[in-house]
């Protein structure tokens, strides 16, 4: 139970880095552990201890096995986020480019 | 049945070979990205045309591996409705792009991601497993953020940033609940979890799972406490990606899987629809009163998008047949009158250079295509009665009245009235008054723009034909049915699947 308790914690920690700091880098910073947080839970709840690799073999029978689905999940969004994270950072270079930096708070020509 | 997934691969293997062999070939470009929509939106039609009496639904499995384990794709009324608004749009504004994006360089670039886009907005509608619809949203939005961000200035840049961030969470939010849902019922397919909540009925974790899948869902349908990102993503985007952002992404994107999963997955109880009035009718207002004070015509029409949008929220949040007939036939209506009203803008950008109410005027007479097409839509848009429009505010608001929710009924004729006057100030300050000396010279757009922007311009007219007796057969009750039907969906899912 406890190691949800640490995942919730990891995913709070990336929201505080998204909504409370001024740095665009810092805010992608916090959007990659949220996500790192989400994966960690979807392997999370497909473990279980002890459990054998979900490999088939018709000589065996497989008895505790661990569901493999989550790790496929994981693996999706893992490459998901990391087009996300490719697209922030390019967006950030080129902001970096045109204002000369990276504070949020002077980054504001967008107001109404 | 085996043309499904015909509807996901065309596009995505369209984005791949322009991205291939596009560069620096922009006529190649247009023309094959012309013939790929117009053949999706042939395939569409041809979809409304050979199921409309078949009540089921059509279901293909990818690969041949069945229900509990693999990928369905689900073709229902709900489906085959928003297919081909989605694919009719898309069409016109490729037609309308022609012209327009000569505008920007790397053409190219700019039909490989609208098509990456169309493409995953097909997927969203077409898929019957949650896993896979997140997939495909993910694909239409990272998309959606590049499209953004395409002319690269500073406004477009900054635009594209907030969106990212504020739609990435949405969608940390969407993935995080189909993870509770995964643990919790042990399946990914939508039937198979719907058949799974209806023994188990509703409890905390799906209580919580809901609250998920609003804010994700919310944000990327811009209801108005997550709508922050849409006035300022819409006007930096090109015009036809505006167009497209406001006519079906929203749309698709986020009151489409909202129906399906709230309608069909989980199945309507009194406190989702409380909440989807409410948030209908807050959009309602607020969404028409920030439209008033713009002065940027696309800004206004964002928010005008927020205020739209509240009405189909409000009517499906209703539930009666009247209230969704009357939410979906505003949603066709909307995406076609708002998807014109943005190519409208588009034309006077392209013509005059501003997007600026003030520094516009007197161009009905310089722009008589472009005028006489935008009153068609303002006509529709604000309810004027042998337009579309009319007809469907006027089922929202006697659907309201109708099921004893007289103020809700109210809020929504103030919006309607809030909406006339935002649009009043619209045509005033554009098309009618005096012409300003530096926009003398100025032309009417090219031969594309303007033949898109008259197609949709009749649909706005003559919409309303989709409430006749035997025309709704085809359209618009198969996808009314398929809400209402709630959660036999996924018995209708099985039954199909099994029939073969």
């Amino acid at each position: 139970m406890s190691t949800y308790f640490l995942c919730l914690i990891l995913f709070c920690v990336g929201l505080y880095a998204i909504l409370r700091k001024r740095n665009i880098i810092k805010m992608i910073i916090g959007i990659v552990i949220c996500e790192y947080a989400i994966n960690l839970f979807l392997i999370l709840f497909g473990y279980k201890m002890n459990g054998r690799s979900p490999l088939y073999s018709p000589d065996q029978q497989i008895l505790d096995m661990v569901d493999p689905l989550p790790q496929a999940m994981a693996m999706t969004a893992i490459v998901i986020s990391l087009a996300t994270t490719a697209l922030l950072v390019g967006i950030a270079i080129r902001i970096y480019e045109k204002y000369g930096t990276f504070d949020i708070t002077k980054i504001n020509k967008l107001k109404g | 049945m085996q043309f499904i997934p015909l509807l996901v691969i065309l596009p995505l293997g369209a984005a791949f070979f322009i991205s291939l062999a596009g560069k620096n070939k922009n006529k190649l470009c247009d023309i094959f990205s012309v013939i790929i929509t117009f053949f999706l939106f042939a395939l569409s039609l041809f979809f409304v045309f050979t199921t409309h009496n078949y009540t089921g639904a059509l279901v293909y499995k990818v690969g041949g591996w069945g229900m509990p384990g693999g990928i369905t794709l689900v073709l229902d009324g709900l489906s085959i409705f928003m297919l081909t608004i989605v694919n009719f749009i898309a069409f016109m504004v490729n037609i309308f792009s022609v012209n327009y994006m000569n505008r920007f360089s790397a053409k190219d670039k700019f039909y490989a991601l609208f098509m990456l886009m169309v493409g995953g907005m097909n997927g969203v509608v077409i898929t019957g497993d949650i896993f896979n619809l997140f997939v495909f949203y993910e694909i239409a939005s990272i998309a959606s953020y590049a499209l953004v961000a395409f002319g690269t200035e500073k406004e477009e840049l900054e635009a594209s940033l907030k969106y990212t961030i504020i739609g990435v969470v949405g969608s940390l939010c969407i993935l995080l609940a189909i993870a509770f849902l995964y643990a919790y019922t042990s399946t990914l397919n939508m039937a198979n979890i719907a058949s799974a909540i209806a023994q188990n009925g509703i409890n905390s974790v799906i209580a919580f799972v809901s609250v998920l899948f609003i804010a994700g869902f919310g944000i990327k349908s811009a209801i108005v406490p997550f709508h922050a990102w849409l006035p300022d993503a819409h006007p930096a985007a090109p015009a036809p990606i505006s167009a497209m952002l406001s006519g079906i992404f929203i749309k698709s994107l986020g009151i489409y899987t909202l129906c399906r999963i709230f309608y069909n997955v989980f199945g309507m109880n009194s406190g989702i629809s409380q909440l989807f009035m409410f948030l209908g009718a807050l959009s309602i207002i607020v969404g028409g009163l920030l439209a008033l004070g713009q002065n940027d015509i696309k800004r206004l029409l964002g928010y005008s998008s927020v205020s739209q949008v509240g009405y189909i929220i409000l009517g499906l949040g209703i539930g009666s047949p009247l209230a969704i007939t009357g939410a979906l036939l505003h949603l066709f209506n909307h995406s076609a009158f708002k998807s014109l009203l943005f190519l409208n803008s588009g034309a006077i950008e392209y013509a005059t250079g501003t997007r600026d109410l003030e520094k516009l005027g007197g161009l009905r007479t310089k722009m008589p295509t472009t005028s006489a097409t935008s009153l068609a839509a303002s006509m529709s848009i604000s309810g004027i009665p042998p337009f579309a429009g009319f007809f469907s505010k006027l089922l929202i608001i006697a659907a309201c009245i109708k099921s004893g929710y007289v103020g809700y009924g109210i809020l929504a004729i103030v919006g309607a009235i809030l909406t006339i006057s935002y649009i009043l100030k619209f045509q005033k300050y554009t098309f009618f008054g005096q012409l300003k000396e530096i926009n003398k010279n100025i032309r009417e757009v090219p031969i594309f723009m303007k033949s898109s922007m008259i197609a949709l311009s009749i649909i706005c007219i003559f919409g309303a034909v989709l409430m006749m007796p035997k025309i709704a057969d085809y359209f618009l009750k198969p996808a009314q049915e398929s809400l209402t039907r709630g959660m036999k969906y996924s018995d209708l899912v099985t039954q199909a699947l099994y029939e073969k």
